[in-house]
Formats: C-alpha cells, structure tokens, sequence
C-alpha cells in the first residue's frame, strides 16, 4: 500500500504543459528519487502535490492519493492541515526560506502550533527534541538564534527539523543539498537517511545529481520534458539504465576512464512544444522514424522496470555509442606560464578610527604555486575557502595584501596602470554565472568586441566568425542578446569573449557548476578541445572533485585560504594524503558505493575570520594530535610533483 | 514686431533641437532606431506619445514670444506687453473678459449686478455676458458644425494622401490624430461663442489660462529633471562604482542636503532672489522677463534639492551592479572606468532613472503648486497650475460653489501626468532587449 500515489497528473500554466501525465506511487518508508535537467517539471511536480503552484498554473486532471485519499479534491482550509501536517517540505536555498527576523525557536514552534494538538507549554521542549534529533548540539540555546547566526548546512537541519514538526508521513525534498558543500551535503543526506528510516517516512527526492540519488533512493523515476520516462529500482537502474535519455546522463558525468564526455547536443525542449512523437527524439543518437511519429508507450523490462522508447518496445537493447577517444594529451609546455609566490589578500573586517590593530579576514594567505602552458590546474576546495578571490587577485581584479603574481616573468603586481593594460590581453576569466557575466544590453557581437577594442585590437569580422565557430554558435549569434540564448550557450558566449583577446591563461571560476550535466559535458569538452587547439592555460577553480579530475592534470586543495595539498591529478585523486581531500573525495556522492558506510567530517567549515590555531584544519580532522593544535604543519614532500601540509605526514 | 527670447524659452529650444540632433546622428549600432520602432508598434505608447506631442507643441508655441507693434504710431512703437505665439492663436479666447466668474458655456455672470433695463429701471440680476451680448447660436449647432469641419478636415487629409500615393493603415495613432483633429474642431467652433470652461475672478476665460499653463508645467518638470539629473546620476553612479572617499563624500552632502528642509531651503533661495530681482530692475527689461527669470531660478532650486533621492537609489544599485561578473570581466579587459560606466551600468540603470524622473515629474508639478501656496513659488501674475489650484482654496470656500478652474487644473494635469506615466512605461519596455523575442 503506497502512502502517496500520484495517477496522472497534468499541470499547465496557459499553453505549457509543465507536468504531463505523471504517475508515481511511494511506500511507506521508501524513498522516490525525481531524477531529470532543470526545465523538466520535477519542481512543478513536487509543487503540484502541495497545490502551491503559482496562481497562474492549474491542474487541469490526475490524482494525487494521500493514504487513499484524493488530496486534489480538498477544500483549501483542508489542504493547509495536510501542507506541513502530512506531507512536509524542504526547499534548496536555506538562506530564503528561514524568516531572517524570527528566531529558529520561533519558527519551529509556529509549525507545532499549527500541527499538533499538544499543550503550547511543551511546544519549547518539543522543539529544542527536534533540533537536537536532527543533530544540532546545545538545542536549548539554539533555539534562541536568528538565521543569521547559523551556517548553510544548520540552517538546512533547522529546515528540516521544521518540517518534522508537523510528524508528516511524506516528505518532499526539492534538491535539499544542491546550495550545500559536498562536505556538509553528505551530512545532510545522511541526516534525511536516519529520520526517514526512524520514522517510516515516505520521501519524495527531487534532484539532479546522480550521486545523490544512488545514495538515497530506493525508486528512481527519471523526467524529461515534463513527463516520466523511466520508472526503475535503484539497483536496476544503476546497473542497466534502459532509456537513452537515461544512459546520456550517466555517460555525461565525468569520470577518469572516460576521454571525452557524451555530448547530449541541444537542450530540454520548450514546455509549449506539442510533441508528435518522442519527446527526446531530437536529441536522441538512436532515434528512427517511429520516434517522431509516435509518441512511445510503457515497456515492462523487470521487476518494476519500465521505460518509454520505441527501441525498447522492440525488445532492443539500447547503448550509447560514445565518442571514440580522442588524444586528449596536450603536450605541456616546460615554462611556467604563471607563478604565484605568496600570495595573500586580506580584508579589514571593520574600519577601526587610528588603530593599528583591524581585525584581518584572511581570505587567502600565503599561496604559491605554478602553473605552465597548455595545463589545467584545479583549485578545489569548500565554499568561502578563498578560491575566487585567488583567481580575482591574480587578474588584479582584486588588490593583493603582499605576495607575487608573475605572467610569463612579469609581475603584476608592480607595474604601471598602463602597462597592466597591455598584460590584460593574456589572462582572462570565465564567470560561474552565465546570466550575470554578459551586460543584457548589449549585442553578442559588442561583448566579443568590447576586449579587443580596449586592449587595441583590430577588430575583424571574419575573426568574430570564426571565434564563434570555434565555440560551437552560429554565425547569426552575433546580432543577437543574450537572454535569447540558453545557459549553455550564454557560457559559450562568455568562453568566446575570453578568447577574442588571444590570452595564454583563462581563469575559469566553476563555469559548469550553474549548468545541467549534459550542458556541463559539452562545456567542459569545448574547454578540452580548445585547450589542445590553442595551447591555453587554465586555472580552473570548482568545488566539484569528478570535474576536477576529469579535466586538470594538477589539483590543488584549498582549506581556509591556504593550499593544504597539491599534486598531480592521479596523486589526488587516489593518493590522496591529506584527512581532509580524503574527506572531500569520501564526501562525493558515489554512483557505485552502497548507501551508508561512509567517513564523514563531524563539524562545519569554520570562519575564514577566526581560523582555528595550529592546522586550520585540526578542529575538524579525525586524526588530529596535539601537535596539530599549536602548530601549522610545514610542507611536506611526497613525490617531486606531490606536497602536503599535514603533522601526520611530515618527518619529525 | 519685435521677437523675445526670454531664458527659459532658449533653453527649451536647445533642449528641442539636441534632441533632434540626437535622433539624426543616432550610434550606429542601431538600438535606438530598433527601441524607436518597438515604440511605435506599442498602443499605449503611440496613444501617450501623441497627447504628450500636443501638451509639448502647446508649450513650444507658447515659447516664441515676441512685442507686437503698437497701432496708429507714425515710428514703429512696440507694446510693453510680451506676447507669445499661443496667445496669437488663442486670440478668440483673450478677446472676451469678463467682469468676473461665470460657469461653463454660461450666458450670464454667476453673481447678480445691478443692471440698468432698457427703460431705465435697476433690477439686481444676473448680467448678460460680454461674449453673449451678440446673438449666440446654440450649443448644438456649434457641435454639428465642428464635427462636420472635422470631418472635413479628416476628409481632405485623406485625400490628398491617396492623390500622393501615401500608403497608411489604421493604426493606434490615426485613432488619436483624427480624435484630435475632431476635438480640436469642437472646440474651436464653441470658443468663439462661449467660454467653454467659464471664466475666473477675474473673467479671464479659463481654458485660456489652462492652455497657457502648460508652458509653466512642462518646463518646471523638464528643466528641474534636466538639472537634477547630472547630479544624481553622475554623483550616484560615481559614489557606487568608486566607493571609499569619493562615496563619503557624495554622501555627506546629500545626507547634509537632506536634512535640511527643502521648503525652506527654497523659500529662503527664492525670497532672496526676489529681493535680488527689486534691487537691479535695469536687468530685466519687461514684467515677462521677471517672471520667467523667477521661474528659471524656482527651477534652479527645485532641482539642486530634490536630486538626493535619485542618487542615492542610483548609489544603491551601482554597488550591486558594480559587482556582477559582466562589469568584472570588463575590468579584466581593461575597459576604462568611464566606458564601464557609460556602457555596462548606466544603461542598467536607465528604467530606475525613467520611472523616477516620470514619478518625480508629476510629483514637481504639485509642489509648484505647494510653493505657490506659501508665496515662493512661480510669479503670481504667471499662468501656472499651481497658482489655480491655489486660487480654487477660495473658490471652494465660496458658496455657490465655483468648481471650473479647479476642475480644469486638474484635468489638464491629471492628463499630462498620466500620459507621461504611461509613455515612460513605454519608453522603457521599448529598451529593454528582454521583452521582445
């Protein structure tokens, strides 16, 4: 007996379907995980079985069963005992969704007010049990703090800790770790892991990321343009995904024995296409000419196994075909393309009238490293770890304190305004935000031209042509603005305008982190292919390890402003010697380990303004000796190409 | 006769003509003939674009001032009075005073007189008016014969377009214009026989003195927006973009500025120009150029107190869009910080800028009026909205209730505001890329 069963349900706001035909049943104590690209109504599904869909959507049919009850017909003061009550809700952004001006407190006992039927004098009890219950140490005195006062990943817990409030027995969660670091996303999802088996609960999981749902589900439906189109157990699905749409995603991600990632050409359709025949047709490898004429019906393959292409209703199997390898090897040139010696950029944390003694935040202190032609060098590391500000320090986007940056010999630091002009032509960046990296106003021709006319280039049209060519645009984009472009192509864009100036290093600042998987593959493969084309250089920062990996010959791992670990990609990657890149490469959320069992970091990341004595690190690590607290560790020589900064590993 | 150019007067018209240069020598890239013609295709802006072209034709007609010749002189003499061009054109409407208020489309006086019968007896009645002392057709009939000059106007426009091969669809703004036409016909058959608004205190017909009233509004609102906004756009923009002393600075003089009362501050300007103004009577040579000098300098002051608040709005901004990737990555190219400013943050900014002017726009028109109610605003022998308004306290007060000039005030300003909110509206959608696929 399912506790929540959705039969056909349709949602549409004027001509878009958002939801079209989804049916799904979730057991008590099960999780169902909603796998698919932003744009494929996962969201407006979770939204729809809330009836909270924006004014302007509607229902137009389906059920929804909520223990045999269809919660669709409800009159509206019924339904806002079964929101919250019965089926409780975790939204991604835990910075918007907790009142900035109402205590933790305050905020979980409004739920218990509304919910249970318990005396109002126990309400503080109850809710100091709940936050403790979702692992918040000193409850008590926690209930008492503003948002402000919690981290990311508390106020995540405190989140969910509202919505156990109202003992609901299915919980949707909409991407409830996406905004999270990998560290404290694991402790998260664990977290959800315990109360749900604690409690029985029915989980409704809303995601986009693999790892997560290899980790946490036990059904996976996977959408794609608004409708399911596979429906499988976990193990099934991870050992045979039968869609094509499926396999793209799973050939999409990056991982080291792959050369080159899948390219899913284009992107998910508008929601206002009326499909003739498949929906994935158009981006499909395999597809025939049934696919475009017949929508594709249910094929049963196993045990709760069921999928919709035409191929499988032939009973044939279907496999990607993958791009053969390319040699992806170019070849690395011996000089030093960059060297950063030292580097430190601290803010004043107040303005103080004629004190000497301001309070530093060191947002990155004391990094060195090189970087030669024609190599990638990943920059990995937590939020607030000083990543950024690196790759803006070294651009003199951002004034360094002290420390050198020299481009190709030349430092930076120490030239003219007008010379630091002319050396602005060989350093470039590439933004995380696409939507926020190009002026709206402006033409996509004017972006690509706008650096060249500054640093005093010639501007050519046959150049600008080519130049999108390279990026894969058409040449029509260059009359156009970028709002009409997708993510994707906005992010070819902003790759374009920094190559129009020719540089022999590009800054990338997690380019592919705002993009869906298949649109993160075909980044992340142009980024490849014109590293070997142009021989450029790139600094790339992410926090995501598998991207790293995939894509740099060299990591470096970040923590609190310094560079804890640094090596050569294999030397990280399964060498790792540092506790906390162990953590980090632990805490990634893996397609092929079982669920639980894992080594997780117990505390939060702490402040980059008052960084903990000795190692930054120790507060945190699992192997942490007294030395580790008086001292910070010196560096440590493993391999000519592989250093450390770690007490456990240095010679005494 | 003898031209005037009084100082608002070539401002205006230097404001006419850079705007024109400016639609004639245009960027080449085209984005504002393309935001011109998804003006066009918008109803609402072509509707408010036309009402707003004949408040500002009013206005610019109302600015060609000129002496006219006095009469039977043997060398040419001109009158002290400054005349405009509208008042040439509104002639019918000047030519009939009154002794004081009548109402709307009256034939008698709204107060009773003593007058003198034919045969000599006194009776305490309502006077004839002066405009009905000849025989007047009836009120009907006028309106027949201006819609039927109307219609012949529309018919004779169209005419000579099919004989010139004009080819023209139906449009929003054929609607307006023939709207307009008709109106103006209306309106144009009636003034000659009565006064279609009435006449005020002083029997001064009143769509007369509302008419001319445009003038004063339009350029309190474009000449103290056209002051104030270099300051706040320039202060602001280089307050947010700059930061550390510069924004200080910026903001202590506007948090000074604001913590002075403007009334005040005004009064206090404006008095003292008056005082100026008594004191060098050689300076100005006629009551107009008075006036118009004390209108300028209200402007003048109007404008450098009010510009805190845009600025700091702009001020606001800028620190957000100072930070966004596309200003950093122009940073990286070393684009210099004025092309930054002038190409990835004011266009940015520029519906922020639009939606404030126009709001500010109506809201500088009312304190006029305000100022003219403390005696510091325009010249009260100047035809403004504000001093109506301020009149209409009185007119209020009185019983029979004298409603007309008030109405007609604020009808004509109620338009012109709402035109202007509108169209901004327009102007704005119309330059933002994002609207149109």
């Amino acid at each position: 007996m399912s506790v929540l069963s959705v039969e056909q349900l349709h949602t549409r706001l004027g001509k878009l379907h958002l939801v079209d035909g989804v049916s799904l049943h979730i057991n008590a104590g099960e999780t169902f995980a909603l796998l698919g690209e932003s744009g494929c109504g996962k969201s407006m599904t979770a939204l729809s079985i809330m009836r909270l869909l924006p004014e302007v959507a509607h229902i137009s049919s389906g059920q929804v069963m909520l223990q045999g009850e269809d919660i669709l017909q409800l009159p509206e003061s019924a339904m806002r005992k079964v929101r919250g009550g019965k089926i409780g809700m975790i939204f991604q952004e835990p910075m918007t969704s907790l009142n900035p001006v109402l205590t933790v407190g305050e905020q979980i006992t409004e739920t218990l007010r509304r919910h249970t039927d318990t005396p109002t004098k126990t309400h503080h009890q109850q809710a100091a049990d709940l936050l403790s219950a979702v692992g918040i140490p000193d409850a008590v005195r926690r209930l008492g703090d503003y948002p402000f006062q919690l981290s990311g990943g508390m106020k995540q817990r405190v989140m969910i800790a509202m919505t156990l409030a109202g003992n609901p027995e299915v919980l949707i969660a909409d991407e409830p770790t996406t905004a999270l670091d990998v560290t404290i996303q694991a402790q998260v999802l664990r977290l959800l892991r315990e109360i749900q088996q604690q409690r029985g609960m029915a989980m409704l999981l809303i995601t986009h990321d693999l790892g997560v749902v290899s980790e946490m589900a036990h059904q996976v439906g996977v959408m794609y343009a608004g409708e399911l189109v596979e429906v499988a157990p976990r193990d099934a699905f991870f050992t045979q995904p039968a869609h094509p749409y499926s396999q793209k995603l799973f050939a999409a991600l990056p991982q080291r024995n792959l050369n080159k990632l899948a390219n899913i050409t284009g992107s998910v359709p508008a929601l206002d296409t009326v499909f003739v025949g498949c929906r994935f047709a158009s981006r499909c490898d395999s597809a025939f000419a049934l696919c475009h004429e017949r929508p594709p019906e249910w094929t049963t393959l196993g045990q709760g196994h069921r999928a919709r292409c035409h191929l499988l209703a032939q009973a044939q199997s279907v496999t990607v075909t993958l791009t053969p390898a390319l040699n992806t090897v170019a070849a690395i040139g011996s000089e030093a393309v960059l060297v950063v010696d030292d580097l430190r950029v601290h803010y004043p944390l107040k303005r103080v009238w004629l004190s000497s003694h301001t309070p530093m935040l060191k947002a990155v202190d004391g990094v060195s490293f090189s970087l030669h032609g024609a190599e990638t060098l990943a920059l990995v590391g937590e939020s607030g770890c000083g990543k950024t500000t690196i790759g803006k320090a070294i651009l003199q986007l951002q004034h360094a304190t002290a420390g050198r940056v020299l481009l190709d010999g030349v430092d930076l630091a120490a030239l003219t305004p007008r010379a630091l002009r002319q050396q602005r032509a060989y350093m470039q960046m590439i933004f995380q935000d696409p939507y926020s990296s190009l002026n709206p106003h402006l033409r996509v021709q004017v972006i690509l031209t706008e650096g060249m006319q500054a640093l005093g280039m010639k501007v050519d049209m046959a150049d600008l042509r080519y130049l999108l060519a390279q990026v894969g645009l058409p040449d029509d984009a260059l009359t156009r603005y970028p709002h009409e472009f997708s993510g994707g192509q906005r992010q070819r864009i902003a790759i374009a305008r920094a190559l129009a100036v020719r540089p022999k290093l590009i800054i990338c600042d997690e380019p592919t982190s705002a993009l869906d998987v298949s649109v993160q593959a075909q980044i992340i493969n142009l980024l490849k292919d014109l590293q070997i084309k142009l021989k450029v250089s790139y600094l790339f920062i992410t926090h995501n390890l598998p991207v790293a990996d995939y894509l740099a010959h060299r990591i470096a791992v970040m923590y609190l402003g310094r560079i804890v670990e640094i090596g050569r990609n294999d030397e990280i990657m399964q060498h790792a010697a540092h506790p906390y890149t162990l953590a980090l490469l632990a805490a990634v959320p893996s397609l092929t380990r079982g669920q639980g069992d894992v080594r997780l970091l117990s505390n939060e990341i702490a402040s980059a303004a008052h960084p903990p004595t000795g190692c930054h690190f120790h507060p945190r690590c699992p192997q942490a000796m007294a030395i580790c607290r008086q001292q910070y560790p010196r560096m440590t020589q493993i391999s000519p190409t592989h250093f450390v900064h770690c007490h456990l590993l240095s010679p005494q | 006769m003898m031209p005037v150019v009084l100082w608002t007067d070539a401002l205006i018209y230097l404001l006419v003509i850079s705007m024109a240069l400016m639609l004639y020598f245009q960027p080449a890239d085209g984005q504002l003939r393309e935001a011109l013609r998804r003006l066009y295709q918008n109803k609402m802006g072509i509707i408010t674009g036309w009402i707003l072209l004949m408040f500002t034709l009013l206005a610019l007609l109302d600015s060609l001032h000129y002496r006219p010749v006095l009469p039977d002189s043997p060398t040419p003499q001109y009158s002290i009075e400054v005349m405009s061009a509208l008042d040439a054109v509104l002639q019918p409407l000047r030519a009939h005073n009154e002794k004081t208020y009548s109402a709307p489309l009256a034939q008698h006086l709204y107060v009773k007189e003593n007058v003198t019968l034919a045969n000599g007896l006194v009776v305490r009645d309502y006077p004839r008016l002066n405009i009905a002392q000849t025989p007047q057709p009836e009120v009907s009939v006028l309106l027949l014969r201006g819609t039927s000059w109307g219609m012949a106007a529309i018919l004779l426009i169209w005419l000579v377009m099919r004989l010139f091969h004009v080819r023209h669809t139906m449009g929003a703004g054929s609607w307006v214009l023939i709207i307009v036409l008709l109106g103006t016909m209306l309106l144009i058959s009636l003034a000659g026989h009565y006064h279609i608004l009435g006449t005020d205190k002083v029997g001064q017909d009143v769509l007369y003195s509302t008419l001319k009233s445009i003038r004063t509004g339009l350029l309190i609102g474009t000449l103290t927006t056209l002051i104030m906004l270099p300051f706040a756009v320039l202060m602001g923009i280089s307050a947010g973009y700059f930061g550390g002393w510069l924004d200080d600075v910026i903001q202590y003089i506007y948090t000074t500025l604001n913590a002075i009362p403007s009334v005040l501050l005004i009064a206090a300007a404006v008095l003292m120009m008056q005082v100026y103004i008594e004191t060098h009577p050689a300076l100005f040579d006629s009551s107009a150029a008075r006036t118009d000098f004390r209108l300028l300098f209200l402007c003048i002051i109007i404008g450098v107190t009010n510009w805190t608040g845009l600025c700091r709005l702009l001020r606001g901004e800028t620190l957000k869009l100072r930070e966004l990737d596309y200003v950093q990555a122009a940073r990286a190219f070393a684009v210099s910080d004025m092309r930054i400013m002038l190409r990835h943050i004011l266009p940015n900014l520029f519906h922020l800028i639009l939606i404030s002017v126009v709001m500010d726009f109506s809201g500088l028109v009312l304190a006029e009026a305000v100022l003219s109610y403390v005696g510091v605003g325009v010249d009260p022998a100047m035809q403004s909205w504000g001093n109506m308004i301020n009149a209409a306290r009185l007119e209020m007060a009185r019983e029979p209730v004298v409603w007309w000039p008030l109405v007609a005030a604020f009808s004509f300003m109620f338009t012109l505001v709402l035109a202007a909110n509108l169209f901004a509206d327009s102007v704005r959608d119309a330059f933002d890329p994002k609207g149109h696929a």
